[in-house]
């Protein structure tokens, strides 16, 4: 027995990903020298200096790899066994933070223990991913079987993020949203991401492209109907398969769209509030009376999200108007290029951006970047850590940091389908899913793409919080990783 | 063991979408970091500040190397409006002793793109020029109060004597037309140009060359040091010093002289054309034009109807009255149309056809009593004799005259070292023919010209430097104020020796004919003891007034140090005023100082006022 645990462990060690253990020290690394570049000062500075962020940083990583060693060392068992009672425990620290955190910058999300602060809701990542993990483990559970599964799954998502509302911090709550990715893995219906990206898509079109009037609609809306027309024809000919049907309709949009045309021309203007729903409504009836025929659900979830995107759209600008308050709007606008505002939200993207843009091909060099080390970029060794990159490494070490993510993200794709039980997949594409959102979302707020929302790049922005928590979820994936031969018996 | 085949492959579109995602990042940061170039620009400006630092602007002294014209530092405040945060305006009043309405105008003023055209919120500008230094200290101390502001060091330009201001000229601020018309691209706005006098025609050696200094400020607008420690720094190059070739001394001299009345000196030395004295009058103190009251002081000179910034001793084109009769003796010994001994009738004048005047003396007359007495008459009968010689065709000796005065140096700028140098006026046949509208024209037709008169104008430079070429014995060095440029050389026009085709004997004649108008004749008062001047005087008519009251001479007789030519607008007789300012220069500058005998004819002239009769009101 004996001789066989020490194979086992033996065995254990071999298969360790090193792959990934060589990105995170990789990233984690340039993090740190990337946080003193931020932090260092023209006029003194030491890389050591525990008063600085980068001597913290410095800290921080070594004793986050302290934990990771440690979770390496440990039983793989506790995970499986314990996935629950750890995620309770993190929910009740995540409550208590709501009443007892004191108020920084408008955000409860930190508890102080004299110098240390923590932030729960980086902990809460690793034990809703293990709760959710546990629950995809359960004998026979199938995510399809029946509705009541999908609402366990989203009561463990949401219960953290309600918490993390209650604490005012936007940006981590929305971390959590990703874990979406993991029940589409595990069998919800490709619709609804389909239907989360033309969500996202029409409302963008429509808020940011209000001119000029087309049919008497803006130029946004117009897009977005002819969209819909676009995406209910595609629908009919690829996910019902009914090319009878699917080219009655197209010959339908086709003819009714010249006859707009030519109106117009002639300067007959149909007013297109009128017109989509018409000719909508028509495709609708008419394949609903097709339907009889066929009597096929493809056709009811083709009519019904058609109907259903009308209805969003017609209701985006009273969500865009009347539910965000007015400084979501305009992160959204200054996102959108709507609205430039430099003195407000709109600086920080615009001296990010310059940042980064004024790094050309080959960046300016090593603590050379004037835009980061004469504090024009606020929060740069935190949120906008991504830009002395940019500035000081240029086009080419940009590129490099974001495939080193890639790298890392494909990697740990690669894990994730190489595990046989659904507790480890699922926990796998858990941690898939957070550094996927944590990344387009911190790099695209970096680069101007997506509205500002706080959240630390992993790995890379300064934070003990922040950098313990990823470090907690990775290496109890390479734990359970490392230990799929043991349960091969 | 459960594993579902189909729900695997939705690894690809997870996979495939973070990749798309990174794909679109990579392209973006492409078009941040290669594609667009203004990013680059944008944080430059954000962290550099290109701070000018101006060079020192060279000094000028004079021949006895007398410091004359030197800097001293001034400030300006400038300031980034876009960098300007909340400050204490109040605190900046006091500091500069100016009331909030002061500074908000100046702010209005700052921003008015009317009368600031290079206003940018991004680039350095201008609120508050010239801080003298002790306002500077108070403000240097208070200066982190005020987030976006900086001071800038220059320097102005301070003056030893009160004098020379039509030489020295002054600096100014480039205008809009100064930068455009800059081939060399050097002005920036804000940067100062010389304005008048050598600061304008000596601009490129005085100025020296800008340097730069790069800064690097953070985003509250505080300085962080050099950019690089400095190693892209440029220091200025300084200015070259200027020694001029003016005796300041005798150039104050001269313009105490010549106070109240209207007029001009110049007093060249002749064996190198070094100007020793330029004198202009009514003038001004040069220290009027700098600072911060330049402009108020630069609009009352311009008003001022004696016009004191022209400068009459290079730009006027006066009658040059009987000074010009030493040039037609010249001309009429060396076309042989007389000689040494040639006689002409003076009956009280010229009488043939026509009459010109004359005052009493002995007839028939030669050469040297007709100059030493200034006789009309002799020189009429010459001119009349030279141009309807017989066998000859008129237009062509006309045009001969025309020439040889031309090479005198008449008629054509001389080419002195400073701008707006005028050029006098000598006829020639196609402007007689247009002015008698093609009527014959003879001799008598023009006979005023032959004494001065008529058509005939010249500065006071160009009568100056004919003394200068008589004393020369037939030859003169283009006048120029400026002897030495410091590590460079003046240009070599003025080295060289211009010989008008007369011969030297004929200008010794001259000569003593001018020496016998001092001795014996016009030029009495010029009849120093120890000095041998000669002279000539000259009675200008003129349209304006009162003739004008010309001198023109050299000292001593032989080897001469010093030719002058003094012009007195509206004062009468050459020896009234033109004779007596003369020789009291030539005195003072051959002795340093007026004898005893002569201090009733020096306080005369000190504190003769003449411009009463000129016609002028002074405001």
């Amino acid at each position: 027995m004996e001789s066989r645990n020490t194979d086992n462990t033996l065995s254990a060690f071999k298969a360790i990903d090193w792959i990934t253990i060589a990105l995170y020290l990789l990233l984690v690394g340039i993090g740190a020298l990337s946080i003193y570049a931020a932090s260092y000062d023209f006029d003194n500075a030491s890389v050591f200096d525990l008063n600085e962020f980068s001597g913290k940083q410095i800290l921080w990583i070594g004793l986050g790899l302290a934990v990771g060693a440690v979770i390496m060392l440990s039983d793989y068992r506790i995970y499986k066994t314990y996935a629950y009672p750890i995620y309770i425990c993190v929910l009740l620290l995540l409550l208590v933070t709501v009443f007892v955190a004191p108020n920084v910058k408008g955000s409860h999300s930190w508890l102080v223990f004299g110098p240390v602060s923590l932030q729960p809701a980086e902990f809460g990542k690793f034990a809703t991913a293990l709760a959710l993990a546990k629950l995809f483990d359960n004998y026979n559970f199938n995510l399809n079987e029946k509705i009541s599964n999908y609402f366990r799954a989203l009561i463990i998502i949401f219960l953290p993020i309600i918490l993390i509302l209650l604490q005012r911090e936007t940006g981590s709550a929305l971390v959590y949203i990703s874990l979406i990715f993991v029940l589409y893995r595990e069998g919800m219906s490709g619709l609804v991401l389909f239907s989360v990206l033309c969500a996202i898509t029409f409302f963008v079109v429509a808020v940011k492209f209000a001119e000029p009037l087309i049919l008497g609609m803006p130029a946004g809306e117009f897009t977005v109907f002819l969209l819909i027309c676009l995406i209910y024809a595609l629908m009919l000919l690829f996910y019902c398969r009914d090319i009878i049907i699917a080219r009655n309709v197209i010959f339908g949009f086709a003819g009714s769209g010249i006859i707009v045309g030519i109106l117009a021309l002639c300067g007959v203007s149909v007013p297109g509030i009128i017109y989509f729903p018409a000719i909508l409504g028509g495709a609708m009836i008419y394949t609903a009376l097709a339907m009889f025929r066929h009597r096929i659900g493809k056709f009811v979830t083709t009519i019904g999200f058609a109907l259903v995107s009308v209805l969003f759209l017609f209701s985006v600008n009273y969500v865009f108007g009347n539910i965000l308050e007015p400084h979501q709007q305009l992160r959204i606008k200054v996102a959108l290029g709507i609205e430039e505002d430099l003195r407000g939200p709109g600086y920080n993207v615009n001296q990010s951006k310059i940042a980064i843009g004024s790094g050309g091909l080959t960046g300016k060099g090593f603590l050379n970047g004037t835009q980061t080390k004469l504090k024009y970029v606020p929060e740069q060794h935190t949120d906008f850590i991504f830009c002395t990159i940019g500035e000081e490494e240029g086009f080419i070490g940009s590129v490099t940091v974001l495939l080193l993510y890639l790298a890392l993200i494909l990697r740990l794709i690669h894990i994730a389908e190489r595990q046989r039980t659904p507790f480890e997949r699922v926990y796998a594409y858990c941690v898939v899913s957070i550094l996927i959102f944590h990344l387009c979302i911190n790099v695209g707020m970096v680069i101007g793409l997506i509205p500002v929302i706080g959240i630390p790049l992993p790995f890379f922005s300064y934070g003990g919080s922040s950098l313990w928590g990823f470090t907690i979820l990775l290496f109890i994936l390479l734990r359970l990783d490392a230990s799929r031969r043991e349960r091969m018996d | 063991m459960r594993k579902d085949y189909r729900l695997e492959k939705r690894k690809y579109i997870i996979g495939g979408f973070i990749t798309l995602i990174v794909l679109i990042y990579v392209v973006r940061l492409f078009g941040l970091q290669i594609g667009d170039a203004k990013y680059k620009e944008s944080a430059d400006s954000n962290a550099f500040l290109k701070r000018v630092i101006y060079p020192a602007r060279g000094l000028v002294y004079d021949r006895n190397d007398r410091l004359v014209v030197f800097n001293k530092p001034a400030y300006d405040l400038m300031l980034i409006p876009k960098d300007v945060g909340k400050f204490d305006t109040t605190m900046l009043c006091s500091a500069m002793g100016l009331t909030r309405e002061q500074l908000a105008e100046r702010w209005r003023d700052m921003k008015d793109t009317r009368k600031n055209p290079g206003y940018s919120a991004y680039t350095p500008q201008k609120l508050i020029s010239h801080i003298s230094q002790e306002d500077y200290g108070k403000l240097q101390e208070k200066l982190y109060l005020l987030p976006g502001f900086f001071i800038q060091k220059r320097t102005v330009r301070e003056y030893s004597y009160h004098c020379g201001a039509n030489v020295l000229g002054n600096i100014r601020e480039v205008s809009a037309n100064d930068i455009e018309r800059d081939t060399t691209r050097y002005y920036r706005r804000g940067d100062y140009t010389g304005d008048l006098g050598i600061e304008k025609s000596y601009e490129k050696a005085l100025r020296g060359r800008k340097g730069m200094e790069i800064l690097m400020k953070d985003a509250y607008g505080r300085i962080k040091g050099k950019y690089e420690n400095g190693i892209h720094d440029v220091a200025p190059v300084s200015g070259h010093n200027l020694k001029l070739s003016l005796d300041m001394e005798l150039q104050q001299y001269g313009e105490q002289l010549m106070r109240g009345k209207i007029g001009a000196i110049v007093a060249i030395e002749p064996e190198t054309g070094e100007i020793l004295a330029l004198v202009t009058s009514p003038n001004y103190d040069p220290s009027l034009l700098v600072g911060r009251q330049r402009g108020k002081n630069y609009a009352e000179l311009v008003k001022d109807p004696l016009i004191p910034l022209y400068d009459r001793s290079i730009q006027a084109g006066y009658p040059p009255g009987s000074t010009f009769k030493s040039t037609q003796g010249l001309i009429f010994l060396q076309e042989g149309v007389i000689n040494n001994n040639t006689m002409y009738p003076c009956y009280h004048g010229y009488v043939n056809g026509l009459r010109v005047g004359c005052h009493g003396h002995a007839s028939p007359i030669s050469l040297k009593p007709a100059l030493q007495t200034s006789c009309n008459a002799f020189f009429c009968w010459g001119f009349k004799n030279m141009i309807d010689k017989k066998g000859a065709n008129s237009k062509k000796q006309f045009e001969k005259w025309k020439d040889y005065m031309v090479q005198m140096g008449y008629g054509y700028r001389l080419g002195v070292d400073l701008p707006s140098e005028g050029r006098g006026f000598i006829p020639n046949n196609d402007f007689y023919s247009k002015s008698f509208r093609g009527a014959n024209w003879t001799a008598n037709s023009v006979i005023s010209i032959s004494i001065g008169q008529g058509e005939v104008l010249a500065t006071p430079l160009q009568i100056a430097n004919l003394g200068a070429t008589i004393a020369n014995r037939g030859w003169y060095r283009i006048p120029h104020v400026v002897k030495e440029i410091s590590d460079s050389v003046i240009d070599v026009k003025y080295n060289e020796k211009h010989h008008p085709k007369i011969k030297k004997e004929y200008y010794e004649t001259v000569a003593e004919g001018m020496r016998m108008a001092v001795t014996g004749g016009t030029c009495r008062t010029a009849n120093l003891p120890d000095i041998e001047v000669c002279g000539k005087t000259g009675t200008a008519q003129n349209p304006h007034g009162r003739d004008h009251s010309v001198f023109m001479g050299f000292a001593p007789y032989h080897k001469p140090k010093i030719a002058i030519a003094v012009y007195v607008e509206n004062a009468g007789f050459g020896a009234t005023y033109g004779v007596p300012i003369g020789s009291l220069m030539i005195e003072k500058y051959l002795k340093g100082e007026i004898s005893p005998s002569r201090k009733s004819i020096e306080d005369r002239m000190l504190n003769s006022n003449t411009i009463a009769s000129s016609g002028v009101k002074k405001h």
